[in-house]
C-alpha cells in the first residue's frame, strides 16, 4: 500500500521550505523530498538573502539563522580589460535592524531553514530523488521516489525542484527540453580570507558586508554578470552568463571565472585567499515569457522550477520563498473546500500576479530577448563609457568643451546617432 | 534469536575537515557530521544476520544530542531501536572511559535479554585509534574478533560464530565462542539502498536517551577524570616535497631512472 500524505513537496530549497513551513504550521501533513545529502548541499546562489521576504516565513530569523554579513554597501562595476567605471551605494541604515539583505552560504542556511520546517512538523526525507508523478486520469495524485516502495500518494504536489525542472515537464506544465536562451550557467568559488583582511580590503566595519556586481569585461562581454560577495571569513566570487552565449562563443564557465579572478581590478581583492569550494549551477533566466503554467490538477510549481528569477536585479530566493508561501496559502484555501483541482488552485497565479513576483518579471519581460539580440550593451557600451571617462578625467590642457566633442566623436564613430537614439529608446522601454 | 548491539559514532566528514595551521587542531566548525563509515557496515552486518537468524538489533551511540542523526541512519538501515548515551559528565572521555561507558550500557541491555553479539567499526575515522571495540570486548569478557571481512556462520545452539579476519595479504578464518564482539571492515558487505518506508520510519522514530543516572557508573572512570590519555600535540605531516619528472623518450628515461636508483642504492647494480 502506498504511503499517504496531504502534501508532497519536491525540493527543499527556499520555495519548498517556505511552503513546508507554512503548511506544517497550519497542521497539514507534509513530506519534503530533497535529493541532496541535506538541504543546501546541492543548492547554489551567489549568496544574497533578502530580509523582508524571509521574515514573512520566519520572523526575526536573523537572530538565530546562520548568516554571513548584513549587506551595507552595493557596488556596480563596469569593467573593460584594464579599467572600471564604478557606482555604489552604502548606508549605515542597512547595518542594523530591520536590515535589508545578508550574504549567506546556502549549505548552512538551507539546512537551518529545513530545521524550522521539521520543527513545525514537516517530514524531511533527504538523499531521495523524485523520479515521476503518479496520475489518475488527468490529475496528479502523488509522486514516485527513487527508492524501493517509493510511491507516495498526496492530495496535492508542490514542484519546487529547481532549474532543471523535469517533473514540471512531466506534469505537462512546461515544454520538454532545455532552452539555452532561458538558462544561465553560474560558477562560483568560495575563497577563504581572514575576516580582518576582508574588512580592510572592502572598507567595512567589523561584521558588515558588501556586494559587488560586475558587468562588461567581467563576462567577456556576454549577457550576464559577475559578482563578489563578502562572507564572514570568505568571499563568494562568481560569474553567471546565458548558456546560449557561452555556446556561441565556445567558452566554458571556468575560463570566465579565471578571467575575472585575474582582472587587475579584482586580483588584489582575492590575493592570498585559499579556494575552498567550487560550485556550478543553472539559473532559469527566461523571464516572464518563459514562465510555465503554474498549476494543474493536484499540482503547483514554485521557485526556480517556475522560472521565478529576476536576473536584472539578481533576485531569486525572495521570489522563490514568496511563491512557496503563496502556493501554501492556495493549498490551505483549497483544503477547506476539499478540492485540489486546477480551478481551485488558480488563485495561486492570481496572487503571484498581484505580488511583486510577477509584476517585476513582467516589467522586464522583454529584457532576456532584447539583451540576447543586442550584445553591444555588454560589449561596446562599457568600452565607450570607459573611454569617455578616461578622456574626461585625463588632464592635458585640452579645454573641457573640446574633450566633450572628442568623446562624442568617438561614440558616434562606433554607433550612429540614429542607432544611439534607438538603443536609448529600446533600453528605456525594456528597463523603464 | 540473536540479540545484537551495534556501536555507532558520529564523526566529522573527514573529506571536509581541515587542520588549523596555527593551532594544529582539527577545524570542526561547520563540518557536516556523518556516521563513521565502518560503523555503517557494522549496522548492515547486524541487520543481515537478523534477517537470516531472527533477532533484534539495538544501535548504541555516545555523544551530544546531535548524534541522534547517526542513530536515525541506523534505524533507517533496519536497526530495531536506538539508544543515545548523552551526559555532560561523559564529555572528554578518551577510549578507556568511552569503552567503559559503552560496556556498562551493553551490560544494562544484557540484563533485559542477554546480548550475543556486539558490532563496532574497525576504527573511527576521526581518532583512528581502533581501541574502543577491543576495550568493550575486554570489559565484557566477550570473544574479540577484529577486522572481520566476512561472517561465515553463527550457531546459537553450539554457541559459536565463524568469521574471516582481514590481515595483511591474507585472511584468517576463525571460530569464536559467543557472546562475541566483532569489529568490521568495509569488505564485509555492501550497504543496501534504503526503502522509502524505512527512511520515513527512521525519521519519525523516537530515540531513547540514557544519561549517567541510567547506568551504574563509577564517576572516577568517566569523562575527563576517567581519561588518562592526553593529547600532546596534533600536527599535519610536513608537505611532501615535489617529486621529479625525468623527461625524455621512454627508453632513455627508464635508463636514467635505473641509473639514479642504483646510485641511491635503492636497487642493486647488476
Amino acid at each position: 500500500m502506498a504511503l499517504r500524505f496531504e502534501v508532497v513537496i519536491v525540493g527543499a530549497g527556499p520555495a519548498g521550505l517556505a511552503a513546508a513551513i507554512t503548511l506544517a504550521r497550519a497542521g497539514v501533513e507534509v513530506i519534503i523530498f530533497e535529493r541532496g545529502e541535506h538541504p543546501g548541499s546541492k543548492n547554489v546562489m551567489g549568496g544574497v538573502l533578502y530580509r523582508h521576504p524571509t521574515e514573512t516565513i520566519v520572523p526575526r530569523f536573523y537572530q538565530e539563522a546562520p548568516l554571513e554579513r548584513p549587506v551595507v554597501e552595493q557596488r556596480l562595476w563596469l569593467l573593460t580589460d584594464e579599467a572600471a567605471l564604478t557606482l555604489g551605494y552604502k548606508s549605515m541604515t542597512f547595518a542594523g535592524e530591520p536590515y535589508n539583505a545578508f550574504t549567506v552560504l546556502r549549505a548552512r542556511f538551507d539546512r537551518w531553514l529545513a530545521e524550522q520546517a521539521v520543527a513545525a512538523g514537516a517530514l524531511l526525507i533527504n538523499e531521495t530523488v523524485v523520479e515521476d508523478l503518479l496520475w489518475e486520469k488527468d490529475r496528479v495524485v502523488g509522486v514516485r521516489a527513487g527508492r524501493a516502495e517509493g510511491d507516495v500518494r498526496a492530495e496535492v504536489v508542490i514542484l519546487a525542484e529547481g532549474a532543471n525542472s523535469l517533473l514540471t515537464q512531466k506534469a505537462g506544465l512546461k515544454k520538454d527540453g532545455i532552452n539555452t536562451n532561458q538558462l544561465a550557467v553560474a560558477v562560483k568559488e568560495i575563497i577563504a580570507l581572514p575576516r580582518e583582511k576582508i574588512e580592510d580590503r572592502f572598507n567595512l566595519e567589523e561584521g558588515q558586508g558588501c556586494t559587488i556586481e560586475l558587468l562588461g569585461d567581467a563576462t567577456k562581454g556576454m549577457m550576464g554578470t559577475a559578482f563578489i560577495y563578502t562572507n564572514k571569513d570568505s568571499l563568494s566570487v562568481g560569474v553567471g552568463v546565458l548558456l546560449s552565449s557561452l555556446v556561441r562563443r565556445r567558452l566554458n564557465p571556468n575560463d570566465l571565472l579565471e578571467h575575472l579572478k585575474s582582472h587587475p581590478m579584482v586580483r588584489r581583492l582575492l590575493t592570498g585567499g585559499e579556494s575552498k569550494e567550487y560550485q556550478g549551477h543553472l539559473i532559469p533566466e527566461g523571464g516572464y515569457r518563459a514562465i510555465p503554467k503554474l498549476y494543474g490538477n493536484g499540482v503547483l510549481v514554485a521557485g526556480d522550477a517556475a522560472m521565478l528569477v529576476n536576473g536584472i536585479h539578481r533576485e531569486g530566493s525572495n521570489l522563490a520563498m514568496t511563491s512557496g508561501l503563496l502556493a501554501a496559502k492556495t493549498i490551505l484555501a483549497a483544503r477547506e473546500k476539499g478540492d485540489y483541482s486546477a480551478a481551485n488552485l488558480a488563485p495561486y497565479r492570481e496572487m503571484l500576479a498581484e505580488s511583486f513576483v510577477l509584476q517585476d518579471l513582467q516589467k522586464y519581460q522583454r529584457a532576456p530577448f532584447f539583451f540576447d539580440q543586442n550584445p553591444h550593451f555588454f560589449t561596446l557600451y562599457p568600452q565607450l563609457l570607459s573611454r569617455a571617462a578616461r578622456e574626461f578625467l585625463t588632464v592635458d590642457n585640452v579645454p573641457k568643451g573640446e574633450k566633450q566633442k572628442r568623446i562624442w566623436r568617438e561614440i558616434t564613430a562606433e554607433r550612429s546617432r540614429i542607432q544611439l537614439a534607438g538603443d536609448l529608446y529600446h533600453f528605456w522601454r525594456v528597463m523603464g | 534469536m540473536l540479540q545484537m548491539v551495534v556501536c555507532v559514532k558520529q564523526v566529522p566528514d573527514t573529506a571536509e575537515v581541515r587542520i588549523d595551521p596555527r593551532t594544529n587542531t582539527l577545524v570542526r566548525a561547520g563540518v557536516p557530521a556523518i556516521i563513521n563509515p565502518f560503523d555503517a557496515h557494522a549496522v548492515e552486518a547486524a541487520v543481515r544476520l537478523k534477517e537470516k537468524y531472527g533477532g533484534r538489533v539495538t544501535a548504541l551511540s555516545m555523544g551530544p544530542l546531535q548524534a541522534e542523526e547517526v542513530l536515525r541512519r541506523a534505524l533507517g538501515m533496519g536497526a530495531d531501536r536506538a539508544i543515545l548515551l548523552t551526559d555532560r559528565a561523559f564529555a572528554g572521555s578518551d577510549t578507556l572511559a568511552t569503552s567503559y561507558i559503552l560496556a556498562r550500557a551493553i551490560e544494562a541491555l544484557s540484563r533485559e535479554t542477554p546480548v550475543d553479539l556486539v558490532f563496532c567499526g574497525k576504527q573511527a575515522i576521526d581518532g583512528d585509534t581502533a581501541q574502543v571495540g577491543p576495550g568493550i570486548a575486554t570489559r565484557l569478557g566477550f570473544t574479540q574478533l577484529t577486522y572481520c571481512m566476512a561472517i561465515d556462520a553463527v550457531d546459537l545452539e553450539q554457541g559459536y560464530i565463524q568469521v574471516q579476519r582481514k590481515l595483511e595479504g591474507k585472511r584468517e578464518i576463525i571460530r569464536g565462542r559467543l557472546p562475541a564482539l566483532l569489529t568490521v571492515v568495509k569488505d564485509l558487505n555492501e550497504l543496501s539502498y534504503l526503502s522509502l518506508p524505512a527512511l520515513i520510519r527512521a525519521a519519525l522514530a523516537t530515540i531513547t536517551t540514557w544519561n549517567k543516572d541510567n547506568l551504574d557508573l563509577d564517576p572516577a572512570q568517566i569523562g575527563l577524570k576517567g581519561s588518562p590519555t592526553s593529547v600532546r600535540r596534533i600536527f599535519a605531516p610536513p608537505a611532501r616535497p615535489g617529486g621529479e619528472i625525468i623527461p625524455g623518450e621512454p627508453r632513455a628515461a627508464a635508463a636514467t631512472l635505473v641509473a639514479r636508483l642504483v646510485q641511491m642504492k635503492i636497487i642493486a647494480d647488476k
